[in-house]
């Protein structure tokens, strides 16, 4: 049985690690086919990652121990959060060690030291992306609380493996607590991942870029894993979505026969949620930094509905 | 349909009301504004005919369809009309500090469950629950004639509250009786007659139909 946590606990880690950039690809390739133009298939983000680890690092001569160690932090962050969500199955051996108020704390510090990067070369690009940055997250952050607080009221745990084991058990019922709280944090995580009416991970425009100000000044395998970790960042905000919202398929605990099927699941719902995500972004302009605030005060409203229906309704 | 299924159904229509309401809080185009009116009062009628039904108050049907026929077919079109005479259409209103606005709204939804709470442990009916809503959709009508300066939007934010007072009926005693309710409607459609000649003697005197100009009515000392 150890032999089976452990196995399901690799295979979740190399499932994230390998489906990442797939998904990154997927979007890209149906925002391609959206726009009317021929994508690059679906395997580019691993060619990109590929000629990227084979380059050379340059250093700008004043950076700092904290400039070469933020790659490998952000990228060791994604993989371990991607160890605790549930994404094909709840029987994680890591999973009851942390509940998803630490996996939103590890991305807290893989974007506290991001930021601390962008400001550590001294370019006025980074700084000011840094300071963008942590404006978004000192609003994003307590929206996306509110939002997990709300499905851990309806669900009672705040454990993501938990949480799916009760939704699949006690079976569905729409609930207005939980469909405000769904919204937000489509909202919330259109922001955290950088997506295009807060952010557009595809431009290098001086006005505009956030995220990608920040990591200017990365090349070769610091870039790499940078971009990496983003792709699973994405990958793992889906995960935490369909984890509260709708883990159908995941496989539950002791259900080792319904791994492959909670693979067909997984493929499935990522499908989809490549689609939603090109249609919000081809739907919707991106929005001047000075509306940010609206956007995700809006979030933190739709959240905070959610927790007051929640015990007005439910 | 069962109990169950109707609670829940209530519950997600008095969630899509609440959130219709808050969405005409921080609109500023107008149109949206109209737009997010006719849904709440579209809400409104499916909500009250869902209750009629599990309740088997026959009234209620007349209340839904006469909701149908004023808030989302009579109102509507009125105020389209208007806009499209005075021409004030591609009016932008500007909104002072939305996220303060969205922040008190949300402490009057907590206000108004705090208040209706004694109310919900004593009634039986399987609306009590969305009485709360029903007070804080009134209140966000209020909060939303304060905030505006427009006029045409501080009269939708007296339509809003109206809605919620119907709302309010609806889920606190299933429903007025019918001849209030028909007397509340008429007056609703009059008052919009009224709203509209208004409209038009604001409009041409001050040139605009922001409420802040009628400061230039005192006379000069």
């Amino acid at each position: 049985m150890s032999f089976y946590y452990l196995f399901v606990e690799l295979l979740q880690v190399v499932l994230l690690l390998a489906l990442a950039p797939v998904f990154l690809g997927w979007v890209r390739m149906v925002k391609c086919w959206a726009q009317g133009r021929t994508s690059a298939g679906l395997f580019q983000p691993y060619r990109d990652l590929a000629k990227l680890f084979a380059k050379e690092v340059l250093l700008a001569e004043n950076a700092s121990w904290i400039f070469r160690f933020t790659p490998y932090l952000v990228f060791g962050t994604a993989v371990l959060a991607g160890a605790i969500v549930p994404i094909i199955t709840v029987d994680l051996p890591l999973s009851p060690s942390a509940d998803v108020i630490v996996i939103i704390g590890l991305f807290a510090i893989a974007r506290f030291f991001t930021a601390l990067a962008g400001m550590d070369i001294g370019t006025a690009f980074g700084g000011m992306g840094s300071s963008r940055e942590m404006m978004i997250a000192s609003l994003a952050e307590p929206a996306m609380l509110m939002a997990i607080f709300t499905v851990s009221l309806a669900n009672k745990s705040t454990s993501l493996s938990q949480i799916v084991q009760v939704i699949c058990t006690t079976g569905a019922s729409i609930k207005p607590s939980l469909a405000f709280a769904l919204l937000a944090f489509v909202l919330i995580a259109l922001a955290e991942t950088g997506r295009v009416p807060v952010d557009n991970p595809a431009t290098h425009l001086e006005l505009t870029m956030i995220h990608e100000a920040m990591i200017l000044e990365y090349s070769g395998r610091h870039l790499a894993l940078i971009e990496w970790a983003s792709a699973m960042k994405l990958f793992l905000f889906v995960s935490i979505g369909i984890a509260a919202f709708a883990p159908w398929g995941i496989a539950l605990a002791n259900e080792m026969l319904s791994l492959p099927l909670a693979l067909l699941f997984l493929v499935l719902k990522f499908a989809v949620a490549g689609v939603g995500i090109v249609l919000i972004e081809t739907g919707l302009a991106k929005m001047r930094i000075f509306r940010v605030p609206e956007f995700l005060g809006a979030a933190f409203m739709l959240a905070t509905l959610g927790m007051l229906s929640f015990f007005i309704l439910d | 349909m069962d109990m169950m299924t109707a609670a829940h159904i209530n519950s997600l229509l008095a969630a899509m009301v609440l959130l219709t309401a808050f969405g005409m809080l921080v609109q500023k185009r107008i149109y949206g504004l109209i737009h997010l009116f006719t849904w709440q009062g579209l809400f409104l009628s499916l909500n009250t005919a869902v209750v009629g039904y599990v309740a088997s108050q026959h009234h209620l049907y007349i209340s839904s369809v006469l909701t149908l026929a004023l808030k989302v077919i009579a109102l509507p079109y009125i105020l389209h009309v208007l806009i499209h005479r005075l021409k004030i259409h591609k009016e932008v209103e500007t909104v002072v500090n939305i996220p303060t606005t969205m922040l008190i709204g949300l402490a009057l939804v907590v206000l108004s469950y705090h208040l209706t709470s004694p109310i919900r442990e004593l009634s039986t009916l399987i609306t009590r629950s969305t009485l709360a809503i029903a007070l804080a959709t009134v209140m966000i009508g209020l909060l939303m004639m304060i905030t505006r300066r427009h006029a045409v939007t501080q009269i939708i934010g007296f339509l809003a509250m109206e809605n919620g007072l119907f709302f309010a009926a609806t889920s606190a005693t299933y429903g007025m009786p019918l001849v209030v309710e028909l007397g509340v409607a008429l007056d609703m459609l009059i008052a919009a007659f009224i709203f509209g000649i208004f409209f038009f003697h604001i409009h041409t005197t001050f040139d605009s139909l922001d409420v802040e100009q009628m400061a230039r009515l005192k006379e000069d000392e």
